[in-house]
């Protein structure tokens, strides 16, 4: 039977400058055992992993491994003492193939240095023979898809005999299929003798397989959780004070359909139809969610709506008048508003202040500006009330907006886009890197603007989040539409159409409501959004969290 | 709460995940453009129009053979005017398929830009001498001339490939070959052995790439900055030292002993090849020594993979324990060192002493030729090739009296230049990392 360790960290403290990332962390990882990890985005998670795996050295504290301390200078150290890690962004080199990159570092040489691949081939084929893997040796790491980029991930560090295996936020980028998968090899990996440190805010995920959790909030270990304990027992400990997972939403009173989307193809510069044909509407009052795994074409679906793509095909109906070949400013001014999925890409401005992000889009209207002036004062005023009504927490509007956390960030792009008058109002992925408590006061102000009267859609991989928010759910597989189905929808047959499957198909057979989804690529005005939702919802509820 | 525990139709999963598998093939195809069809058929109807319809009505006379051959091949003899109407028309089928496959959405395959290229330097050969005064030149000579012309461009091709095969960006090849060059002919002069100065000139084209790798790697000044200022830095210094010292005391300091041609016995009498590879000078056999090196290093060796891995993707490396700025500090260093044996070659072998700006801008080609030769060695060293083609026949061109204007001949490297770098071959892909400083954290 292989070595297995005890991985203790005893009072590690990481200072970033004056930011306390890590305050005196204590966490031991029985051997054999699943350990949790859970906290918020930014808790400090990854930073005491990146201490663990040698990517940093701790300002105080120390690691032991089987009660002896250890030190690593880098993660070469990390990695003789038998932890290897997977990383939240992949560590893989995308040209290079899958035996390459497992060789990397850890090369089987012939004589004179020259690369013995065939072993690196042999230890691949062994890892994934014993878990099922199905990795191909030789086959281009850019050419695969994520799932299978994170099982070469974990096979590089099986091939260093990792006794410790880290994985940091692994189901961030995995479909629902995928990440039941993973939660597989993990309890594979366990039985067969390795530790796992499972880093996660997915709480669904972490009762699924954890032994023991352990929860971090803003640097320091505020206890430890029972895997049996209620997810809202487990959320209100990362957050701090109780939160409602559930939403507070009336139904939708859906209204005229306002805006339509027919025949939306998007060309890439690729020559590939990244959007392919794709059509639907949403009524005033209604959220649309669009659900998929990233990379399907959301982005470039959001993106033509706003006039941001160049090759565009199709129609684009707001309220009668057709917004493509128009500019993105005239877009904007038609009263579009629109959250961009990388906020601190295309929302905002990091070094420019918080008040003039908020105006980025009117700076040259008034009452901000008179001919070729700007009012300052007005442009702080309006900061004022936005941080006011968003509960923006920063101690004033003229700090860079960078210097806000994620969720703050967000509120300020969030208050930026809806504090004009919309006729569509459009959210990428609204609460990506969010903390939980700014993702409920985020999610109202969005059923908000809905009860208003405005379409919203909303693009989002996060499938809890399009349960949460959705009226109706729109899928999305390779540019194409797999179908609409209302609110309600069961989690599997959402994940299967995430994966392309049409919704018939997807649909357990013994519902006979069956018949009532719409086609695949189907006409989507002619469902109403009213007819099947309540029995769906009846034959697949109590699934989500 | 599991699909594959609950979903009631376990035969739809399997065809689910294998689509979900090919997701992302699709995504990182290659795009289809316009470019190379719409090129090669605008330089198919040159050559039709110049080189065939317009061409002249000589016959022209290649030389296959020299006097030193142990056997002798007779000369090819090319009716100019006819030999340019069949090579055109051959031209324009080819540009013609690259038009038909893109008309179907395929890309040229690489035999074909590579073919062009051929038939159209043989067609454009074949106008050139037809119509000159003396409609003879010597094949054997063109091509030895382009080889030697060549080996400063390879070792400098080759300093670049190993610089941004590690993500630092050289442009200061330029200086590295000067510098080289100049030290090169100090240190020959002065000892009166040309294998110190050999040794002294890749010592010097070290030493510049150590300033190149300690303010880009170190003090993460833009690199592109740092080779442009190393380029002005080492000219001014030479042009200083040569116009002070050397010129003041010629024989002591500028006269340096060259290197010999060694003259492989019997191989050396092959006709073409044989003055290409067995009758060079010392520094014409380790360039191919080092290109075949470097190849079999980057791609062969544990060295090269990680080397690779540090200019593709330095965090990874680092997190599998590879120190990613020792490894750039230490590949830029050999890079300028193969770079200032390159240099050697115009004071050692090329010319008998230094002169102002000796390299000439050869540096900015070499930069050239590793990116038409797709940051390989060996696509590098044909690149360089290429240009060293150009560069000679333009020479020759001009003594056999052709009715081309000489400048427009003395432009011929540049435009080849630029013709390849715009994209004969297509859209080159550098490494991902190339001249992006790593910071860690």
């Amino acid at each position: 039977m292989v070595r297995v360790l005890k991985l203790e960290l005893r009072g590690i403290t990481k200072r970033f400058g004056s930011l306390l990332a890590n305050d005196h962390i204590d966490v031991v990882v029985e051997p054999g055992q699943i350990h949790c990890l859970l906290g918020e985005n930014g808790a400090g998670k990854s930073t005491l992993m990146n201490v663990l795996y040698g990517l940093y050295e701790p300002t105080e504290g120390e690691i032991l491994i089987d009660d002896k301390p250890v030190s690593f200078r880098g993660p070469g150290d990390a990695m003789a003492a038998g932890i290897g890690m997977v990383h939240q962004h992949f560590m893989l080199v995308p040209v290079f193939t899958v035996a390459e990159n497992v060789a990397l570092g850890a090369e089987s040489t012939k004589t004179g240095g020259f690369l013995n691949l065939d072993d690196t081939r042999r230890k691949i084929k062994e890892i994934s023979d014993r878990y099922g893997f199905d990795v191909d040796p030789d086959a281009l790491v850019e050419d695969l898809p994520v799932g299978v980029q994170q099982r070469v991930e974990i096979i590089k560090a099986l091939v260093r005999d990792a006794r410790v295996l880290i994985l940091d936020e692994p189901t961030a980028v995995l479909t629902p299929q995928d990440t039941d998968e993973l939660l597989d090899i993990m309890r594979q990996l366990k039985s067969s003798g390795t530790s796992i440190v499972f880093i996660s805010h997915k709480l669904r995920e972490v009762k699924a397989v954890s032994d023991t959790i352990t929860v971090i909030r803003r640097g320091k270990v505020v206890g430890s959780a029972d895997p049996a304990a209620s997810t809202a027992e487990l959320a209100s400990m990362m957050v701090g004070r109780a939160v409602s997972l559930t939403l507070d939403k009336a139904p939708a009173k859906p209204r005229e359909r306002t805006f339509q989307v027919k025949d939306l193809t998007v060309i890439a510069p690729s020559g590939q139809h990244v959007v392919d044909g794709i059509s639907f509407d949403i009524a005033r009052g209604e959220i649309l969610a669009l659900a998929g795994v990233q990379g399907n074409g959301q982005t470039e679906l959001t993106e033509a709506i706003l006039g941001l793509q160049e090759r565009v095909h199709g129609s684009i109906m707001l309220d009668g008048e057709e917004l493509l070949g128009r500019s993105v400013k005239d877009v904007l001014n038609s009263g579009v508003g629109f959250v961009p999925e990388d906020r601190s890409v295309d929302g905002l401005i990091g070094t420019f202040s918080i008040a003039e992000n908020l105006i980025l889009d009117r700076y040259d209207q008034p009452p901000f500006a008179k001919g070729i002036s700007m009012s300052p004062a007005k442009v702080l005023e309006n900061a004022k009330t936005r941080i006011g009504e968003f509960d923006v927490r920063t101690q004033s509007g003229s700090l860079a907006a960078g210097t806000l956390s994620g969720g703050n960030q967000q509120k300020v792009v969030m208050a930026r886009e809806l504090s004009r008058p919309l006729r569509l109002f459009i959210a990428s992925q609204p609460t990506r890197g969010v903390d939980v408590g700014s993702i409920e006061f985020l999610h109202k102000r969005i059923v908000a603007e809905r009860d208003h009267g405005t379409p919203v859609l909303i693009v989002s991989t996060e499938l809890d989040e399009v349960m949460e928010l959705a009226d109706r759910i729109a899928v999305v597989y390779k540019g194409k539409l797999v179908g609409i189905v209302p609110a309600g929808t069961g989690r599997d047959v959402l994940g299967l159409m995430m994966a392309g499957i049409s919704p018939e198909d997807a649909a357990p057979t013994d519902t006979s409501h069956a018949d009532k989804l719409p086609a695949e690529n189907g006409h989507p005005g002619t469902d109403t959004p009213e007819t099947p939702r309540t029995s769906t919802a009846s034959a697949e509820g109590g699934d989500h969290v | 709460m599991s699909a594959t525990a609950t979903s009631p139709l376990p035969g739809k999963r399997g065809p689910g995940t294998a689509q979900a598998t090919d997701q992302s093939v699709a995504v990182s195809a290659k795009p289809v453009t316009w470019k190379t069809p719409v090129m090669l058929a605008l330089l198919a109807l040159v050559a039709f129009v110049f080189f065939g319809l317009m061409g002249p009505n000589q016959t022209a006379e290649f030389g296959i053979s020299t006097g030193g051959d142990f056997f002798q091949l007779p000369a090819v003899e090319v009716p100019a005017f006819l030999g340019g109407i069949v090579l055109s028309v051959i031209l324009l089928g080819l540009a013609a398929y690259a038009v038909f496959l893109k008309t179907k959405g395929q890309a040229a395959p690489a035999w074909l830009p590579i073919t062009f290229t051929v038939l159209f330097v043989t067609a454009f050969l074949i106008w050139v001498v037809g119509g000159a005064r003396t409609p003879s030149i010597s094949l054997a000579g063109l091509i030895a001339g382009s080889v030697t012309l060549a080996v400063p461009l390879v070792f400098g091709s080759l300093s670049g490939v190993l610089c941004e095969r590690v993500g630092v960006v050289n442009i200061a090849i330029e200086g590295q070959l000067l510098g080289g060059a100049f030290t090169a002919a100090m240190v020959a002069t002065m000892t009166r052995n040309p294998f110190l100065g050999l040794l002294a000139a890749a010592v010097a084209g070290a030493v510049v790439s150590m300033v190149l790798a300690v303010f880009s790697i170190k003090y993460l000044v833009n690199q592109i900055i740092v080779g442009v200022v190393l380029n002005v830095l080492v000219s001014g210094l030479t042009g200083f030292l040569f116009s002070t010292v050397m010129q003041a005391n010629k024989a002591q300091f500028n006269s340096p002993v060259g290197l010999d041609n060694i003259e492989i016995p019997v191989l050396s009498g092959i006709p073409i090849i044989g003055p290409i590879l067995f009758k060079q000078t010392l520094v014409g056999y380790l360039m191919y020594v080092a290109v075949i090196v470097v190849w079999l290093g980057l791609f062969k060796t544990k060295w090269g993979l990680r080397v690779r891995a540090v200019g593709e993707h330095p965090q990874a490396a680092d997190t599998l324990g590879i120190n990613v700025n020792a490894t750039r500090f230490w590949n830029v260093t050999i890079g300028g060192a193969i770079a200032g044996i390159g240099g050697s070659f115009f004071t050692l072998v090329a010319i008998d002493s230094f002169t102002k700006e000796i390299s000439g801008g050869r540096g900015f080609i070499a930069l050239a030729a590793l990116i038409f030769g797709r940051w390989n060695p060996i696509g590098a060293f044909f690149a360089a090739l290429l240009f060293g083609f150009a560069d000679n026949l333009q020479s020759i061109v001009t003594i056999i009296g052709t009715p081309v204007p000489s400048q427009f001949m003395a432009m011929l490297p540049y435009l080849v230049t630029v013709l390849a770098v715009a994209g004969l071959v297509g859209r080159s892909r550098p490494p991902a990392a190339s001249g992006i400083p790593y910071v860690k954290g």
